[in-house]
């Protein structure tokens, strides 16, 4: 980024399905061992347009289209970061992944151990992730917390644009697996100032969305929209929120968490994945851990329920919004 | 039944140069190999047996963990990593033994037996990717790095071992899938051994020959009499050839179906007198590689009595060193963090310090006692 220092920096407002794109054309570009595979990547530029004219600037060879089966996308993608290639593989919704669950948890998780450092796997698996758009059974998964599970591999969930095209890079440049779940519900709903030239965001970092003093609201992803349209509604009845809004699930921002918790003494966990053996517990946990003695009322999660996710008809009342994350945080500050 | 070593059209016409006896067949020709490779081919197999008798041997006494037994299938695995050039790479299953041993045995194979991963770093060193204990779950890996291989522009193909049992996988389908529709310089080596674990290859599918799958995915496939070194060494030979520098209209991959039998139980906590009879072992070994190697060498005049039990001897008092070597191996528990991430997270960085006090105030030998 130093060339831009003292010139206005060349920018554009993009969307964040246009930050995905724009991030895998700029690590393409700085890196020839990059290369981009899964179903309709190529031609179709992707089912969301994630890859859209990537194929015109980078031939097939580096925009591969391949055959539809997602344990072969990622076995292959295994054997091609092996041997020295970073591809970045695309499963088009969350819901399809599990195929490839096998892939991603027996061997690129576990390929740097298995041959003590002498075999890595730079690769990263991009999905979609989440529900909201009136999509068909198995396309609105959120199940951040199997990979989260999984020693070996990162996991990463970005929520604007800018935030979206700086990780996917730190992602694309990691020597490690990582696992780059999309919100999709947000894709296209705003435009953020995106610069022109990579850069990137670094992994395991949290960013505060909002500071406050009342209580902490930790979540990630396409609920961080409806958490801080919480935290402003609640802003007007005298409760101040901070909201944290952690983009990389593993490692987790630890020292953020427990900095916050530490000024406000109260907080709320926002995921919409299922609340049982999700996140929120691991987090709540840490705060256990780290810094019970602050601790003030007891931790809320607002999540999405432990049912199977439903039909579209339904999913607004399954998915946390503004009024159900008020709730639960009223219910935290004024405990 | 002899098809003469080329790659056949039909995948039931199984290849073999020598008959069960180890005389050259009537029509067949012997693959073009100096005799000294020959004799080293034979060697190696006295080796592999020798080895895997000892290991079986280690693991009764407690010195080594669970170990699959490779007697009766070193001559597909020898015979197929002499095809490739040193720079190929291998992947295999875990029962490949053989592979290995061409590539040259040292005392770090034997660690993975031991429990140490330092076995399969050292597997790097030979151009053999990391042995893979989950079934068919490195197909799509080989056809991974062959692809990449392509990609880069290097010359190098990939040998890809497995088992019957593995063509049942989903994985044997998307590897072999997409190695034909990316046309990859891989070689998908089945050692069809009869059984995975107890289940008979006929009841793992109804295709007539493993071989025939082939079609399926718009490459080569061919079966071999996988106890007949010189019937896999030219076979492969030629799917190296043809991975490497394919004539007109041909594939680079082949699937290549090894006909064999595993004389021995499946792994050391196996008992396969609960799912096949003696008398079918017996028949089998009718077959074995090493008498009908040394049947074929005598003939050329390249063995006799003495060398052989020269050979044997070398084997033995080899076997004997890489053992003593491997146990003196002593393995450093911080390993355990080691290679987890390439620089170690928040929580793995406080685990490798709760981990080395705990160490320092209890001591080794408490935090290992037993129950």
């Amino acid at each position: 980024m130093s060339q831009a220092t003292d010139t206005e920096t060349e920018a554009q407002d993009l969307t964040l399905v246009q930050a995905v794109r724009d991030g895998l054309y700029g690590e393409m570009q700085r890196d020839d061992d990059v290369l981009v595979m899964g179903e309709d990547v190529g031609e179709n530029g992707g089912v969301f347009r994630a890859t859209q004219g990537l194929i015109e600037e980078f031939g097939d060879d580096r925009v591969i289209d391949t055959p539809l089966a997602e344990s072969g996308i990622v076995g292959t993608a295994v054997g091609m970061a092996a041997y020295g290639l970073r591809p970045v593989t695309e499963i088009q919704f969350m819901g399809f992944i599990y195929p490839a669950f096998d892939q991603i948890v027996s061997h690129a998780a576990r390929l740097r151990t298995r041959s003590r450092g002498r075999f890595t796997c730079p690769l990263v698996v991009r999905a979609p992730y989440g529900g909201g758009i009136r999509a068909p059974e198995h396309h609105s998964e959120s199940k951040e917390a199997f990979f989260v599970h999984e020693a070996g591999l990162k996991v990463v969930i970005p929520s604007t644009p800018y935030d979206t095209k700086g990780l996917l890079a730190s992602a694309i440049r990691d020597p490690d697996p990582v696992i780059f779940l999309e919100p999709k519900l947000i894709y296209r709903a705003f435009r953020e100032e995106v610069p022109d030239e990579p850069y990137t965001v670094p992994l395991g970092e949290a960013a505060v969305r909002r500071e406050g003093t009342d209580v902490s609201v930790f979540t990630w992803g396409a609920m961080t929209r409806p958490t801080m349209e919480a935290a402003e509604n609640l802003a007007e009845e005298g409760i101040d929120c901070e909201v944290v809004d952690l983009r990389t699930l593993s490692p987790m921002d630890e020292a953020a968490i427990v900095e916050s918790f530490k000024k406000t003494g109260r907080a709320v966990v926002v995921h919409e994945a299922p609340k049982t053996g999700g996140l929120a517990g691991e987090i709540i946990a840490t705060i256990q851990e780290d810094v019970l003695l602050y601790q003030e009322a007891p931790i809320n999660r607002v999540t999405g329920f432990d049912t199977p996710y439903p039909l579209y008809a339904l999913e607004d009342y399954y998915l946390p919004e503004a009024a159900r994350i008020e709730d639960g945080i009223r219910e935290t500050v004024e405990f | 039944m002899t098809n003469q070593g080329s790659l056949g059209d039909d995948a039931s016409d199984r290849v073999q140069v020598l008959d069960d006896a180890g005389h050259v067949l009537e029509g067949a020709s012997v693959p073009d190999l100096p005799d000294e490779q020959l004799v080293e081919m034979y060697r190696q197999l006295w080796l592999a047996r020798h080895f895997d008798e000892r290991m079986i041997s280690l693991q009764r006494q407690g010195r080594i963990g669970t170990y699959p037994s490779l007697a009766g299938q070193e001559g597909a695995q020898i015979a197929s990593t002499h095809a490739m050039a040193d720079e190929d790479w291998i992947s295999f299953q875990y029962r490949e033994h053989g592979a290995v041993i061409v590539r040259g045995l040292e005392p770090e194979y034997l660690l993975y037996w031991m429990g140490h991963e330092r076995g399969n770093e050292w597997l790097a060193e030979k151009n053999v990717f990391p042995l893979n204990i989950s079934i068919a779950g490195h197909l799509p890996h080989a056809t991974g790095m062959a692809w990449a291989a392509k990609l880069k522009g290097d010359d190098r193909i990939v040998t890809c071992h497995f088992g019957d049992g593995s063509t049942s996988e989903g994985d044997f389908h998307e590897a072999l899938n997409f190695a034909g529709v990316f046309d990859v310089p891989a070689i998908f080596f089945c050692n069809n051994n009869q059984y995975a674990i107890s289940h008979p290859r006929e009841r793992q599918t109804a295709s007539p020959t493993i071989a025939g799958k082939a079609d399926a995915y718009g490459i080569d496939g061919i079966q071999v009499d996988g106890m007949d070194p010189l019937a896999v060494y030219e076979v492969t030979r030629q799917a190296v050839r043809k991975a490497r520098d394919p004539a007109d209209e041909q594939c680079r991959p082949t699937l290549i179906e090894a006909v064999m039998y595993r004389f021995g139980a499946h792994t050391t906590a196996d008992d396969p007198s609960v799912y096949r009879d003696d008398e079918e072992v017996e028949e089998w070994k009718e077959r074995d590689p090493i008498p009908r190697m040394e049947t074929f060498l005598r003939q050329r005049g390249l063995l006799d009595d003495e060398r052989i039990d020269a050979i044997q001897e070398a084997a033995r008092e080899r076997v004997a060193d890489l053992i003593d070597a491997a146990e003196e191996f002593e393995p450093d528990p911080g390993q355990l963090f080691a290679n987890a991430y390439e620089s170690d997270t928040p929580r793995i960085r406080e685990q490798r310090e709760a981990f080395r006090a705990l160490r320092e105030r209890h001591g080794d030998e408490a935090l290992l006692e037993d129950e």
